[in-house]
């Protein structure tokens, strides 16, 4: 395979595929419109332009370029993704059917609710299901992803202190591992991010904690299992320490894909937290999207949920259901979203959790911890890693080796595309040198996970025998490597320049 | 792996920033290591301007490569007497010359007993070959 490979490295490129304004021909169109059943007239002169650059091709001009395109694609139903939930895991294509009932894909959000009970039921349900996996008190399906559920989750927190007359406290502690995301939450809020460090072991660092705990801390967010892809071995002395001062437990519930039905946030003694839908329960994501990030929150929290959320308006009987409505929480953060949040996201996880059951929820959450182990001890060895412990469903390598010089995090993941697979995350988390972040998701059969470790093994041994074959990876794609720096400084994004580009700069 | 330059005239911090004493003030600036470690510099955001003043820790700039956004601490504190605005237009001189032309800002020094606190050059040298394990 490898030498194939360096072979086809020297060979021409494939064509890429033309823009679509460099296909067709003048007057050319793919639509046939009927004969106007109203008096033909002329637009207002003074409304027609000329200028406008656009395509002029037939229909199949169309499809085939759309489908040439899309096939330079890499995408989970084509191959294994190592990006794992992080990014989006599986979706069962169940998921879509559901999500296309007429029922739910047409309701219009301004309908009048007794008219959407269902769609308000799965709600209901689903805020319930949430919960319960939570071990917290009550969910809002508000915010539209994870970054909007921290966004979500601070404010509640500020507004509790606030509600409790402690506007002093302005502090959010945030471990060196978290998401980037959690101190961007912290300043977007107008709260104060305090940075501690991790110990030897991957785990917080008790000490630096108890340090800076004091009056002044609002709470603090914390990933469970965190970005090291480890269990916090001292979860409950960090909720201790930071109860103990006052403030309150944020989850960043991005990795729930290792806590499924073996621990509950809330449990663990939690205040809120937030899930990544399209993470855990199987809602398309990755560069597509939308998201949804539901927050759930324990009772200390409870009036100040974004809303609205659904309720029981009317218990019902044994002749009539329950009626389901839409409730603004007494003392709310307000709303978030337009109308009821990503409803289309919520059918989908609904459907996944309803398919799978408690049990299977479980079984999820062994099976992936247990291919992410598989994949683990295999490569340890082979390729160095910062912590050599049992790991959640995702682990960190490092992409270098101490005998062979110059080979990059980066050189290793353009070379796995050669052998088919889509490279894992780099260089997250910052703290670990040259870091690939590997996680294979439940859904990854063994022989998968074998190919994949298979591939990298012999990419380990390339690194020191021919290392140009990295550093020039990847070779058998449509697209070569591409310019990074040149991609960050070189901000024009436009797929064609712009006529009058100049003259529209200079004014 | 590779081998960082730690130069003797340097202090360091353990976030990798160093600071060059000259006169009554002093240049700061990122060490070999951490260009090393963020590669291709693209982006450096000045968040500090001359008469400013900062405290030691306070962080100053934020740098941009390829693979992360990093801040930049001062190691000492002052007033800002320069900064290096080449920067803007040609943050790569970071990678290529960290200790020289790379420097970010300069600072008249308000306490020159706060650089006792800092790593030599040896300690320095010792803090990047740890991390790399």
């Amino acid at each position: 395979m490898t030498d194939e490979l360096i072979v086809n490295k020297n060979g021409a490129p494939p064509p890429l595929e033309p823009l679509i304004y460099d296909l067709g021909a003048p007057g050319r169109t793919g639509a046939i419109l009927p004969k106007p059943d109203v008096p033909e007239a002329d637009l207002p002169a003074d409304l027609l332009r000329d200028d406008l650059d656009l395509p002029e091709v037939s229909e199949m001009d169309v499809v085939r370029h759309f489908l040439r395109l899309s096939q330079f694609n890499y995408a989970i139903d084509k191959g294994f993704y190592p990006l794992g939930s992080c990014t989006m895991k599986y979706n069962p294509k169940l998921n879509e059917d559901m999500a296309r009932l007429p029922g739910f894909a047409l309701a219009h959000p301004l309908q009048d609710p007794s008219t959407v009970q269902g769609a308000l039921a799965l709600m209901y349900q689903l805020q319930e299901w949430l919960a319960a996996i939570s071990g917290l008190e009550a969910v809002s399906l508000q915010p539209a992803a994870g970054a909007q559920g921290e966004f979500a989750g601070i404010l509640m927190i500020r507004a509790y202190h606030l509600a409790n007359g402690e506007a002093h406290r302005t502090k959010i502690i945030v471990p060196d591992s978290a998401h980037g995301t959690n101190p961007a939450t912290t300043a977007m809020t107008g709260l104060e991010v305090v940075e501690i460090p991790s110990d030897a072991n991957g785990d917080v660092d008790l000490d630096k904690l108890r340090e800076v705990c004091g009056e002044d801390v609002a709470g603090m967010m914390i990933t469970v299992p965190n970005t090291l892809g480890v269990f916090e071995r001292h979860i409950q002395d960090i909720v201790d320490i930071i109860h103990g001062c006052g403030g309150l437990m944020y989850m960043d519930g991005a990795n729930m894909n290792a806590m499924l039905g073996i621990a509950k946030p809330g449990d663990l003694g939690f205040d809120v937290m937030h899930y990544n839908l399209h993470k855990t329960f199987s809602t398309p994501h990755g560069g597509g999207g939308p998201g949804s990030g539901p927050v759930a929150v324990g009772d200390k929290l409870l009036p100040f949920l974004p809303g609205p959320i659904v309720t029981i308006v009317d218990e019902g009987d044994e002749g009539e259901p329950p009626l389901y409505g839409l409730t603004m929480p007494e003392q709310s953060i307000g709303a978030l979203k337009a109308f009821w949040g990503n409803f289309g996201m919520l059918v989908r996880a609904f459907t996944y959790i309803s398919i799978n059951g408690a049990n299977g929820l479980r079984a999820v959450t062994d099976h992936a911890v247990l291919n992410a182990n598989y994949i683990r001890s295999r490569l340890q060895g082979t390729y160095p890693m910062p912590f050599e412990r049992i790991c959640g469903h995702e682990f960190v390598c490092e992409g270098h080796f101490k005998d062979a010089d110059g080979i990059h995090a980066l050189d290793i993941s353009k070379r796995l595309m050669d052998y088919g697979f889509h490279p894992p995350t780099n260089y997250f988390p910052l703290i670990v040198p040259e870091a690939l972040l590997i996680e294979p998701t439940e859904t990854e059969t063994k022989e998968a996970c074998d190919a994949f470790v298979e591939a990298m093994l012999a990419i380990a041994k390339e690194a020191k025998e021919s290392p140009d074959v990295l550093h020039e990876a990847p070779h058998v794609t449509p697209v070569k490597r591409v310019d990074d720096v040149r991609a960050a400084k070189d901000l024009i994004l436009c797929c064609r320049v712009i006529p009058d580009w100049d003259a529209e700069a200079a004014k | 792996m590779a081998d960082w330059k730690t130069p003797d005239n340097a202090k360091y911090t353990e976030n990798d920033e160093w600071i060059i004493v000259d006169g009554d003030t002093a240049k700061v600036g990122l060490t070999d290591y951490a260009q090393d470690q963020l590669s291709d510099i693209v982006f450096v955001d000045m968040q500090v301007e001359v008469g400013d003043t900062v405290s030691a820790g306070d962080s100053f700039a934020t740098v941009e490569s390829v693979k992360a956004a990093s801040d930049v601490y001062a190691p000492a504190s002052g007033e800002v007497v320069a900064v290096n605005s080449a920067l803007d237009d040609t943050p790569e001189t970071i990678n290529g010359d960290p200790f020289g032309a790379g420097w970010m800002i300069e600072i008249k020094l308000s306490d020159a007993g706060e650089l006792d606190g800092l790593l030599d050059a040896a300690a320095y040298a010792k803090h990047c070959a740890e991390r790399e394990g």
